[in-house]
């Protein structure tokens, strides 16, 4: 049976078009391009200076002036650039990132997002994914749906905001779920699962929308 | 010419106790890790460190934290450094968190000779504590202020001997704003190669900037 992990980033996928310029954050948003239609080709951006960022590269052939932001060795593909890091925050910042994905801790119904601190516990700074989310015209937040039970999808964030008002779209394990004026619009839910279950771990109103659909992870 | 290549250890000795010094790179790639080294053997005290993170353990300004010889850092991001997480909650570093690209930014201005910069990166969050906002056109922005340094050590690939540097692949990262923001920039050399050697089209760093080169960085 396919795992949390990867019923989301498959379903994530589908988010993608053809040409899209993509920023994954670190940990499940990776596994995103495992799952991409064999006609959709996308150019991954790497914060610390890379466009057309390919695989992880293999024991044996890695470049020690050639990693990504996760501190791994990376190849790049034919067309592929490097750059300092104020080219590549313009790049972020400037709104030429089309679409970012990233984890959260939270993300509250006016889409917003913390995703970069636990006060008094995890304090590895923002990193990037500030700049990411303020500046990528699309944020779709990768995520299980709760914390071992405790939810994530809350009426407003009660740890330290990443982005104020930037979520456009949250994709778990149960649901995928947009971020409206009215607040979260469920979209689709899972299979094995019920309206009311999702509502139930979900920490704010849920709008259901009048379309709803049955999510279809795996559809490559 | 100006003879700009030095020693390791004649580099350092311009770095003093308690000097605010930039280093380059992005978790320890692109860092001049033989001037990290020799800052450790010379022990220079109360520096306050300027950079994207601070490495890992025993890899570039990781050297420096886990010598204990960092007092201020400013940077983006710690997490994979246990040991600068570890100091700051005992009370021994102080972290100032910075955006990744808010520090570019500030370093660039540093260097370019601007007042400060205008982001919408951090608004609303913690980032935004104790500095101005300005409102133009409806959007809200933090005025992020410049940043300098007393000394940059950074890393080139290839620099000629009139300090143009040429970096490779994601080495670049923060080291050409910084050559731009300290009184003194010293870059180690990965390869060290004749004025006219390096194609003009592949200067990076234009060699006014470097004040002193270092051969040997691995």
């Amino acid at each position: 049976m396919a795992s949390e992990k990867e019923i989301i980033a498959s379903r994530v996928a589908q988010e993608l078009h053809d040409g899209d310029v993509v920023n994954l954050g670190i940990g499940l948003p990776t596994l995103v391009c495992n799952y991409l239609p064999s006609d959709v080709h996308i150019t991954l951006q790497s914060e610390n200076g890379i466009l057309g960022m390919g695989e992880l590269s293999k024991p044996g052939t890695e470049h020690k002036d050639r990693i990504n932001s996760g501190n791994q060795f990376v190849n790049v593909l034919p067309g592929a650039s490097f750059f300092d890091s104020c080219t590549s925050f313009g790049i972020i910042r400037g709104g030429h990132v089309d679409v970012t994905i990233l984890g959260a801790l939270q993300v509250d119904e006016t889409g917003t997002l913390a995703s970069h601190i636990v006060p008094g516990k995890m304090v590895p700074g923002m990193g990037g994914a500030m700049d990411l989310v303020v500046g990528a015209k699309k944020v779709i937040i990768a995520t299980t749906h709760t914390a071992k039970g405790a939810p994530k999808l809350v009426k407003r964030v009660t740890l330290p905001p990443t982005a104020v008002n930037r979520v456009h779209l949250i994709v778990t394990e149960l649901a995928v779920i947009e971020v409206t004026e009215k607040g979260f619009l469920l979209k689709e839910i899972a299979e094995n699962t019920t309206i009311e279950e999702v509502k139930s771990l979900t920490d704010a109103e849920l709008f259901v929308d009048d379309d709803l659909k049955i999510m279809k992870p795996f559809l490559v | 010419m100006k003879n700009k290549i030095i020693s390791a250890e004649e580099a350092i000795s311009f770095l003093r106790r308690g000097d605010t010094v930039m280093v380059g790179g992005f978790m320890s790639c692109g860092t001049p890790e033989i001037l990290m080294d020799e800052i450790v053997k010379k022990g220079i005290k109360d520096l306050h460190v300027i950079a994207n993170d601070s490495g890992v353990p025993g890899r570039g300004i990781g050297k420096l934290i886990g010598s204990k010889l960092v007092k201020k850092l400013t940077a983006s991001h710690i997490g994979l450094n246990q040991e600068t997480g570890a100091q700051m909650v005992a009370g021994e570093l102080e972290v100032e968190l910075v955006p990744q690209g808010s520090l570019a930014e500030k370093i660039r201005a540093g260097g370019a000779g601007l007042g400060g910069v205008l982001t919408p990166t951090g608004v609303g969050t913690e980032v935004e504590n104790g500095k101005q906002k300005i409102t133009l056109d409806q959007v809200e922005y933090l005025i992020e202020m410049p940043l300098k340094a007393d000394v940059a050590l950074l890393r080139g690939s290839i620099v000629d001997k009139g300090g143009n540097v040429y970096y490779n692949a994601t080495t670049k990262n923060f080291n050409p704003m910084m050559a731009t923001a300290a009184k003194i920039v010293i870059v180690a050399a990965e390869k060290i190669v004749e004025v006219g050697e390096l194609d003009p089209n592949y200067v990076m760093t234009p060699g006014i900037f470097v004040d002193y080169i270092v051969g040997g960085e691995v």
